[in-house]
């Protein structure tokens, strides 16, 4: 029999469980339908006040048959143009948020997030790593959180020399976290699509266990 | 208690195995939703251990009062409870000012939502939804209704016990978690296709709130306990080569 320690030495993380389909009310109530908060999370992470290159990072998640999930809800995480976070644990933290959340459109699927291009910020080695916003998806069906990354198509250089990406086994699968820049009306758009699933294993966008 | 450990320390590692696998088949959504390529192991930078922090002006003087937020006139019909807990991490220290989002349905089952076709009767003073982060203990509190079971469409004749879902911004975006809430004695809960994708009873059971009796309100509300827990912060103790 083995011995049982009288307490544990960790606790154990509490248990995930989907967001399910109506995640809207508690995070997005006004897609949702109704007006309940004064201030509101939001997808338009700029104003006029934002130091940065404006950019439009848009999108649709598919599911593994190829059909749009429209349920879904999407938070990104990014730092500054200057390569910083709004925390404390950034050693020179940024006033700007950088943080946005949204459901993808009912009717298109699309999501979309009006947001500056990111700086570079250092990694776990101390190294450089390459513009990129942290991204997590939640919606019914999935049981925990799905997170990935967003790079920049026109970053190439620096995408080469991420450690992160670098570390994907599969190159083929490396290009799944890449966004091709487009101009469109003046904006500059960085267009991300997600696989969920499939359609084969090369062509599932990678996800990470954080 | 521990030490606090440095702002830009890796946070522990997540253990799978206190977790529904991605594919749940018994959750028939999950089939076409859930990656079947490995995740990819990331070792902690800046990205993962830092996330947005939020101030107590941001919310509103109602938004962790769910029985008054939507009320338009009248109150909302239901059990009147009130639902509290401490936020912890993984080696027991406080999350503070963690930013805690619940979402729910009404008494008669329903929610606030127009993809939601269930025939329970919508409630003019509820919404269903509240916020509030918590304080320097890690202690979050809210007052709302007791939500009510409904039917879904995973197997024809499927309920969902009484439930709330949450959603915990914590200090690292590595500790960024939704789960659910269950209620002590629901007689659904042992059936439930969601519940049951969690792998073990006893992570099962740090889902479902205790009724906790020396907190209820006289005349007014009962009171339910529940903790949660997320990843903790890890000593750098070995940073020097």
């Amino acid at each position: 029999m083995s011995q049982q320690p009288t307490a544990p030495l960790q606790l154990d993380e509490t248990a995930s469980q989907t967001g399910g389909p109506f995640v809207h009310i508690g995070l997005a109530p006004e897609q949702a339908g109704f007006k309940i908060f004064e201030n509101n999370f939001g997808n338009v992470m700029v104003d006029a006040a934002t130091p940065g290159q404006r950019i439009v990072l848009e999108g649709t998640v598919y599911d593994g048959s190829g059909t749009a999930m429209r349920d879904v809800l999407i938070e990104i995480w990014q730092a500054d143009a200057q390569g910083h976070y709004a925390h404390p644990a950034d050693p020179a933290p940024s006033t700007w948020r950088g943080w946005g959340r949204t459901g993808a459109d009912f009717a298109t699927g699309r999501y979309r997030f009006e947001t500056i291009k990111p700086g570079r910020v250092p990694g776990s080695d101390g190294q450089l790593q390459a513009p990129h916003i942290a991204m997590i998806l939640f919606a019914r069906g999935i049981n925990l959180g799905l997170h990935t990354r967003v790079y920049f198509g026109d970053e190439a250089a620096a995408n080469a020399e991420d450690t992160v990406l670098s570390g994907i086994e599969w190159q083929a699968r490396r290009s799944t976290l890449v966004a091709e820049r487009e101009e469109r009306r003046g904006d500059v758009v960085y267009r991300f699509d997600i696989h969920v699933q499939g359609p084969t294993p090369i062509e599932e966008t990678v996800f990470f266990d954080v | 208690m521990p030490a606090e450990p440095h702002p830009a320390a890796p946070y522990a590692m997540r253990d799978p195995s206190l977790h529904a696998p991605a594919l749940t088949p018994g959750y028939k959504t999950s089939l076409l939703r859930s990656p079947r390529n490995a995740l990819i192991s990331v070792k902690h930078g800046l990205t993962e251990v830092s996330a947005p922090v939020f101030v107590a002006s941001e919310l509103g003087p109602k938004d962790d009062d769910l029985i008054l937020n939507f009320a338009h006139g009248g109150l909302p019909i239901g059990e009147r409870i009130v639902m509290h807990g401490f936020v912890r991490d993984s080696f027991g220290r406080p999350v503070r000012n963690a930013l805690v989002e619940v979402w729910q349905a009404n008494a008669s089952g329903r929610y606030r939502h127009p993809k939601d076709s269930y025939i329970g009767a919508l409630d003019p003073n509820f919404g269903g939804c509240g916020r509030m982060l918590t304080d320097a203990d890690g202690h979050y509190r809210f007052r709302t209704i007791k939500p009510g079971p409904y039917p879904w469409r995973n197997r024809i004749n499927e309920w969902r016990p009484a439930h709330i879902h949450y959603a915990i911004n914590g200090n690292g975006w590595a500790q960024r978690l939704v789960t659910q809430l269950y209620f002590e004695g629901d007689p659904l809960i042992p059936s439930c296709p969601i519940l049951r994708t969690v792998p073990t009873e006893a992570q099962i059971r740090g889902l479902i709130a205790l009724q906790d009796k020396g907190n209820f309100v006289e005349l007014d509300a009962r009171c339910y306990r529940f903790d949660i827990v997320l990843r903790g912060q890890r000593q750098t103790w070995f940073e020097g080569r």
